[in-house]
């Protein structure tokens, strides 16, 4: 029994190399049952996303395994095997442990952090053991790499924070204002970015949007596309009354808005509080500003900065992750381990009740005459001597010892369990 | 055996405190539940504890300061597992219970003996004015501790560094709300506790009891809420500044409670 972990994600192939190894859809059943029936291969579990395509399989020879499985890939999805050379990576035993384990638990992922993985990989083993490809072997790894996960999500604060500047400023605006439904928002211009952020915003279920373009036309369109109304370039200090968050793009040369100004604003709004992000660089907003009460100004710079301070932290709880993974690791080993002494001490036992039966057979045959309770004396004596004297050797092949392997040959050795009874 | 459910309660609080010190620093469902079980079930003791004053004694368990801490205390506990339950507020407790462990422990360290009380006192104003005082008062003071969250999550917002508290403090939005809704409850029970004081006042002794400290600091009070409201409703003095107000009132109501008693001596000095 060994672990092989076959496969290529974003960092060895791009988007067009993984597209076409991709399972979707009912070549997800298709690929399980193909896969299945390739001779050295006794279990397997397919994962397959946007950003990854891994196969983990139980294998009798993992180099063997590994080229059946290149064979695979390679026919079922029409590809020529050298173009997968380069792009596949394999895992073997404690390392391919190790790398589902991390996978599971994001360590893996562009975002370090991501819950979806999760989720992915729980549908993965579902599935294959609901089209009974899994064994004793992948049954326990799978379930082990969901709860290692869930350890880590819990133990480190590894999904905590956010890792993108949109992500970043509707979490600020929801530690501003609790509920965004009833907040209304102006873009300020228009870029690229201020769209995204924009767009986060919207989804976040901002009520009201507003589009303040310098060209009223590209305005409208902006509006359309938001579903929101459109106002004069000029006139959006006035619209800024009414108005909790603003993203501001406009690519001027000079502060389109002043202190002064805003305080003038926040009186309007009877102190209302307002949330600025200034994504122009050069910044289009006094700096000042965050300095008036209710006032929250934030510049590309500001949101970098928590977006870093974030990876910062996200790296130190990955490492923790790292640390549980290799405790998880070990853990896992011991318990495979154990497998293997479970066939011997069945074989054990089994050649030890075959003895018995043999002489128990042989001495009744001599005493035909034996009656009930003396047969029964016989078996029991038999039972007894056969059971005392392989209990030692049983309990060694259970206790959990550095020398179990060294144990379970000698056994097998000793009490020549791998030839054949004559 | 009285003096069995304070302990009791006293040491349920503290459990509580404890680890809403440590929320501060890792906070999960789990603990916040757990303190909350702690919270409520020394709840239970102390009201335990002050419905067996009151039968012993006969009247209202305010009239010497060991019970007058601790009814107070009990009101803050009463507003904070109301507000949890409604709200649930992100930390709320870590910056509660402190205080209502502090309090308990000075109400722990004074007298506890039920003395009898001059006939004055045994009427029906006694419960109602107290229980209006300090009710009122609670809200106040928890008004006071959401206003200082508030100060310390605005300080985050505006410092661009936001840390781990950050993420697990409430919103301003919310803080701020909160902070006005306990203003607007706890200002008219101030202001008919004083009425009360003052009807009660006339009708067991004769005068208003104008000149007592006590009751001059009480006025002191209701005056920084009233400029509270005033100011919020009409200049929309929100956020940061009503926060600073609503501590600046609570203050001044722990300089009745126990600044008073140690300057002068008036009437209202039985508490």
């Amino acid at each position: 029994m060994n672990i092989l972990v076959v496969g290529l994600n974003h960092k060895t192939a791009d988007v067009d190399v993984r597209e076409k190894l991709a399972f979707s859809g009912p070549k997800l059943e298709e690929g399980l049952v193909r896969i299945k029936s390739v001779s050295g291969i006794m279990e397997a579990v397919i994962l397959s996303t946007c950003n990854r395509v891994e196969i983990y399989a139980n294998v009798d020879n993992p180099q063997n395994a590994y080229e059946s499985i290149k064979d695979f890939l390679s026919g079922f999805h029409g590809i020529k095997r050298d173009s997968l050379e380069t792009a596949l990576y394999t895992h073997e035993d404690t390392n391919a442990v190790k790398h589902i384990f991390r996978v599971a638990a994001s360590l893996d992922s562009m975002v370090v952090g991501e819950p979806q993985i999760l989720g992915q990989i729980k549908n993965a083993f579902e599935f294959s053991l609901r089209k009974k490809a899994t064994g004793i072997l992948l049954n326990k790894l799978m379930k082990k790499a969901i709860s290692v996960a869930k350890r880590i999500r819990t133990e480190t604060k590894i999904a905590e924070n956010t890792v993108s500047i949109s992500f970043a400023a509707v979490n600020l605006a929801k530690k501003i204002f609790t509920d965004l439904s009833t907040k209304s928002f102006m873009l300020l211009g228009a870029g690229d970015m201020a769209e995204l952020a924009a767009r986060h915003l919207t989804n976040s279920g901002v009520r009201d949007v507003i589009i303040a373009n310098r060209t009223y036309e590209t305005g409208c369109e902006l509006a359309k596309e938001f579903n929101g109304r459109a106002v004069r370039f000029e006139d959006f200090m006035h619209e800024m009354v009414n108005v909790d968050i603003v993203i501001c793009s406009t690519g001027a040369s000079k502060y389109v808005l002043m202190k002064e100004q805003m305080q003038k604003i926040i009186k309007e709004r009877k102190h209302k509080p307002v949330f600025i992000i200034d994504i122009s660089v050069p910044r289009n907003i006094d700096p000042e500003i965050n300095n008036v009460d209710n006032v929250y100004l934030y510049d590309v710079d500001d949101l970098h900065g928590i977006v870093d301070t974030n990876k910062l932290e996200r790296q130190k709880e990955a490492e923790k992750a790292e640390e549980i993974i290799m405790e998880e690791i070990e853990i896992f080993q011991k318990w495979l381990a154990s497998l293997d002494s479970v066939p011997t001490v069945v074989a054990l036992r089994d050649r030890a009740d075959a003895v018995k039966k043999d002489e128990v057979e042989k001495l009744l045959k001599k005493l035909p005459n034996l009656g009930e309770k003396e047969r029964e004396a016989v078996e029991y004596m038999a039972n007894a001597i056969i059971h005392k004297l392989i209990h030692p050797p049983t309990a060694a092949l259970k206790e959990d010892s550095e020398d179990r392997d060294i144990i379970i040959a000698a056994i097998r050795k000793l009490y020549g369990l791998d030839k054949k009874e004559e | 055996m009285i003096t069995f459910f304070f302990e009791l309660a006293l040491t349920f609080y503290f459990t509580a405190t404890i680890i809403s010190i440590v929320e501060l620093f890792r906070s999960s469902k789990t603990t916040t539940k757990i303190m909350l079980l702690f919270v409520a079930s020394g709840f239970v003791l102390h009201t335990i504890n002050i419905i067996l004053r009151y039968a012993d004694a006969g009247h209202m368990p305010a009239v010497n300061p060991h019970e007058a801490i601790s009814f107070f205390s009990w009101c803050i506990v009463l507003i904070f597992l109301i507000l949890e339950f409604r709200y649930n507020i992100g930390l709320l407790g870590s910056f509660i219970m402190p205080l209502v462990f502090v309090l308990m422990l000075s109400s722990a360290v004074l007298p506890r003996e039920i003395k009898p009380v001059s006939p004055e006192l045994q009427s029906y104003w006694l419960s109602i004015h107290t229980i209006l005082a300090f009710i009122g008062n609670a809200a106040f003071a928890m008004a006071s501790g959401i206003g200082f969250m508030y100060l310390i999550q605005e300080r985050y917002v505006k410092s661009k560094h936001p840390s781990g508290l950050f993420q697990r403090l409430p919103s301003l939005q919310i803080l701020d709300e909160i902070n006005y809704r306990l203003i607007t409850i706890g200002f008219p029970l101030l202001t008919f506790a004083i009425i009360t004081g003052a009807l009660w006042a006339r009708s067991a002794w004769g005068s208003y009891l104008r000149g007592d400290p006590r009751v001059v600091w009480a006025i002191v009070t209701w005056l920084t809420y009233a400029v509270v409201l005033h100011t919020r409703l009409l200049a929309g003095w929100r956020g940061k500044r009503a926060a600073i107000l609503s501590i600046i009132g609570f203050i001044t109501i722990l300089i009745a409670f126990f600044g008073i008693k140690l300057i002068k001596k008036g009437l209202h000095v039985f508490l």
